[in-house]
């Protein structure tokens, strides 16, 4: 079988060398995945916040729900947004099939249901902590709950790295949304999944490593502009 | 300090916003096959054509089936698969202007060079296969309802035996692109049918060889197909067919002709009128 | 001069005193929890609610302090039930405080801007009650990382900086160091004198007797007695105030 030492040789090859290539799909993995954690941090903290402190009917077997969807298939997902947006499908005429757009679309949805989730157990367990607190300010529902957004900004930020960590991972979704076209919606995953069909293993892995070095920059950076900012408030 | 996360939100959103805007809408989209893109065809012809006439081809590569299931759904402008029956049949039913020959390869048996088999050095394809079927080695399957699977059903069938009754036993399916479907050949140290390209671009053959080739029957022909825009109105006719028109062209032709790989042509060009 | 400490959200909000409970019942599994037919918080200076632990003193706080509901009675505000804009003239020290992941001085700001100073004016008062408070020197600090005494006393001071009307405190030197019960003590004394109505739960009777000017006993969830601190102690009127004086009153 092949060396892993060949595959650390393409990646550092690959790395050297900045291969355009391999910028653009590294730029556009980045690109789709980030602005997926966005827009799933958009919907996925208000929906938290929300069932971390309204009480209706109901609301048990949405939090529920919102769990169980963390594990949303990829596949199912990509298949689904493909169907909504193929021409044939109700979001057709928006012609976003086959797009970075598409590929956001995506993996916001499997992103979200994890930001929400995470977020409501997390807020959830603030406010049992901080109730009394706040009504001693006499805060309304949303003050209140913005103040306990910010107070827990630090575990909030830990959710969206998980929520990124399964969007940039992810391949199922994307390839069938995007369709892998190079210099469109090629990105780290699928570029992988290519080059293991076409058996340049060494090739592929190597990429998993530029993948794996990439997710660990970017919660270094998280990490390291969280601890400069604690220096910051509390210099 | 709230105002940080609103700003984060704030700019986030319009990274996301306009992420998928600023494209080109000089393009094309081109539903084909795994085989054609692993072998790396179209990174050579495509941008001997993007460079002549500015337009993008963009290529999604899937199974033909697949190819075929997306371009009914109208989410592309030209086919290029290779599946004769199911290509006349999309044009049959309106789906397809026309279906024209464009190049074709050959389909090959690889296996182990041990070959516990043995039928090393056959030519005929279907006493081939009644001897692996027969000697119970493991042959692994794409059973994706692509172009080559559709083949290798076929050749089942001429060879009077029905393997999907020894489905999970010695025949393994694994509903998986051509690429995959090698490495779980290799994996297994079975046999399985390949289109030549694919198998010359290979970068996992470990050991493996081919086995069989040169039979008739493993001719594997394929087609270009313009969307009709009366079934999606969307599609850009003018130029899938401007597409379509230059792979048919002794230019075209040409360009597929001399793509190689390892010093090997991979594809033949055969299309009508033209004289190779 | 005191209208002028108030922001103008406060200086429009009605007032909190007189607070009344009537006919007050809490009961948990058939456990009677709480049993006050009326009490009133007015006037002036500090009361001291002493007590064995599960007399029912923290509850009877909280819910004069509008955090819990009684199963049956009301409680008013100057007539009306607790609302959350009368909050702004309200403070309470929590037994637990729940200090914000932030500086110390960012955990009184924020208690300042809600009661409706602006953001330059809430940074110089907090300023001020800390330098005041003689915890200047942590300002910049995390709120988290204080010691337990750090912590009560900056509960205090985040209370007291908005100026309330009247300050509720739920044993908010229990377990501390003398020095720390020393400052706290001290700052309730002076914003009483200031004119602030104080109410305060204490279990020590040694403290009621230093910061009290009237002294209520609870025991078994019922109001025993309630006088001047002096007669209290001097002439206790029931047998319960008498054993508890004496440290014999048990649960």
């Amino acid at each position: 079988m092949q060396d892993f030492a060949a595959s650390f040789f393409e990646a550092f090859r690959l790395v050297i060398s900045l291969d355009p290539d391999l910028l653009e799909v590294v730029w556009l993995s980045m690109r789709v995945s980030l602005s997926a954690v966005a827009m799933a941090a958009l919907v996925g903290f208000p929906v938290g916040a929300f069932l971390a402190v309204a009480r209706f009917p109901g609301r048990g077997l949405l939090v529920i729900t919102i769990s169980a969807l963390m594990g949303l298939p990829p596949v199912v997902v990509g298949l689904v947004v493909y169907m909504l947006l193929s021409s044939a499908g109700v979001l057709g005429p928006l012609q976003l099939l086959y797009t970075p757009t598409a590929m956001i679309i995506a993996q916001t949805i499997l992103v979200t249901p994890i930001v929400a989730a995470l977020a409501r157990q997390t807020l959830e367990d603030l406010h049992d902590e901080y109730r009394d607190q706040l009504v001693l300010y006499g805060l309304g529902n949303l003050a209140q709950l913005k103040t306990l957004l910010w107070e827990g900004r630090y575990s909030l930020l830990t959710t969206l790295l998980a929520g990124f960590g399964r969007a940039v991972a992810e391949v199922g979704a994307v390839i069938i949304v995007g369709g892998n076209i190079n210099h469109v919606t090629r990105v780290m995953t699928t570029t992988i999944a290519l080059e293991t069909s076409k058996g340049n293993l060494a090739l592929a892995l190597g990429l998993g490593f530029i993948l794996v070095t990439i997710a660990f920059a970017v919660n270094a950076l998280v990490f390291m502009s969280r601890a400069a900012a604690v220096r910051r408030a509390y210099a | 300090m709230n105002r940080h996360l609103a700003r984060f939100m704030a700019v986030s959103t319009v990274v996301a916003m306009t992420a998928g805007g600023a494209m080109a809408d000089d393009f094309i989209v081109v539903q084909s096959t795994t085989s054609t893109q692993n072998s790396g065809l179209y990174d050579y012809i495509l941008p001997i054509y993007e460079d002549k006439s500015g337009v993008q081809i963009r290529v999604v590569a899937v199974g033909t089936g697949q190819a075929i299931k997306n371009a009914r759904n109208c989410d592309g402008d030209v086919l290029l698969v290779h599946a004769k029956p199911a290509e006349e049949k999309f044009v049959a039913e309106g789906y397809g202007v026309e279906r024209t020959d464009l190049m074709y390869n050959d389909f090959i048996i690889v296996g182990p060079p041990a070959d516990p088999a043995g039928v090393k050095g056959m030519k005929d394809a279907s006493t081939a296969l009644n001897k692996i079927a027969d000697s119970e080695n493991i042959f692994v399957s794409r059973g994706d309802d692509s172009g080559t699977n559709k083949k290798e059903v076929a050749l089942w069938k001429a060879a009077g035996v029905d393997p999907s009754q020894s489905s999970g036993q010695w025949y393994r399916e694994t509903g998986s692109g051509m690429g995959a479907t090698l490495n779980a050949t290799i994996g297994m140290d079975g046999y399985t049918m390949t289109d030549r390209a694919t198998w010359i671009a290979f970068g996992n053959k470990a050991d493996h060889e081919i086995l069989v080739e040169g039979d008739k029957a493993l001719f594997n022909q394929y087609g270009v197909i313009l969307v009709d825009s009366e079934k999606c109105p969307r599609v850009k006719s003018d130029l899938g067919q401007a597409f379509v028109d230059w792979m048919l062209s002794d230019e075209g032709q040409k360009a597929i002709a001399s793509y190689r790989l390892d010093g090997k042509q991979l594809f033949f060009p055969n299309a009508p009128n033209v004289t190779n | 001069m005191r209208e002028n400490l108030l922001s103008a959200v406060q200086r429009q909000a009605m007032p909190v005193l007189p607070v009344t409970g009537t006919g007050l019942r809490v009961s948990r599994k058939g456990r009677v929890l709480l049993d006050v037919d009326d009490i009133e918080i007015a006037g002036q200076g500090t009361t001291v609610i002493v007590g064995p632990n599960g007399a029912g003193k923290s509850l009877l706080l909280n819910l004069l302090a509008g955090l819990r509901q009684p199963d049956r009675g009301k409680v008013r505000w100057n007539g009306t039930p607790p609302s959350r804009s009368r909050y702004c003239r309200f403070g309470m020290v929590l037994q637990h405080a729940v200090l914000l992941r932030r500086s110390v001085r960012a955990n009184v700001e924020y208690a300042l801007r809600a009661v409706g100073h602006s953001r330059t004016e809430a940074r110089r008062r907090a300023e001020t009650s800390l330098d005041e408070a003689g915890m200047e020197r942590l300002a910049h600090a995390s709120a988290r990382v204080l010691s337990g005494g750090e912590r009560q006393r900056l509960a205090l001071v985040r209370a007291l900086a908005t100026h309330p009307d009247l300050l509720f405190l739920d044993e908010p030197t229990s377990s501390l160091d003398p020095a720390s019960v020393l400052a706290i003590e001290t700052m309730v004394q002076d914003a009483s004198v200031k004119g602030m109505r104080a109410v305060m739960v204490a279990h020590d009777l040694a403290q009621a007797k230093r910061v009290a000017d009237e002294i209520i006993l609870m025991h078994h969830g019922r109001i025993v007695e309630r006088a001047a601190t002096d007669n209290f102690f001097q002439r206790p009127q029931s047998e319960t105030a008498e054993a508890f004086i004496a440290g014999r009153l048990l649960i």
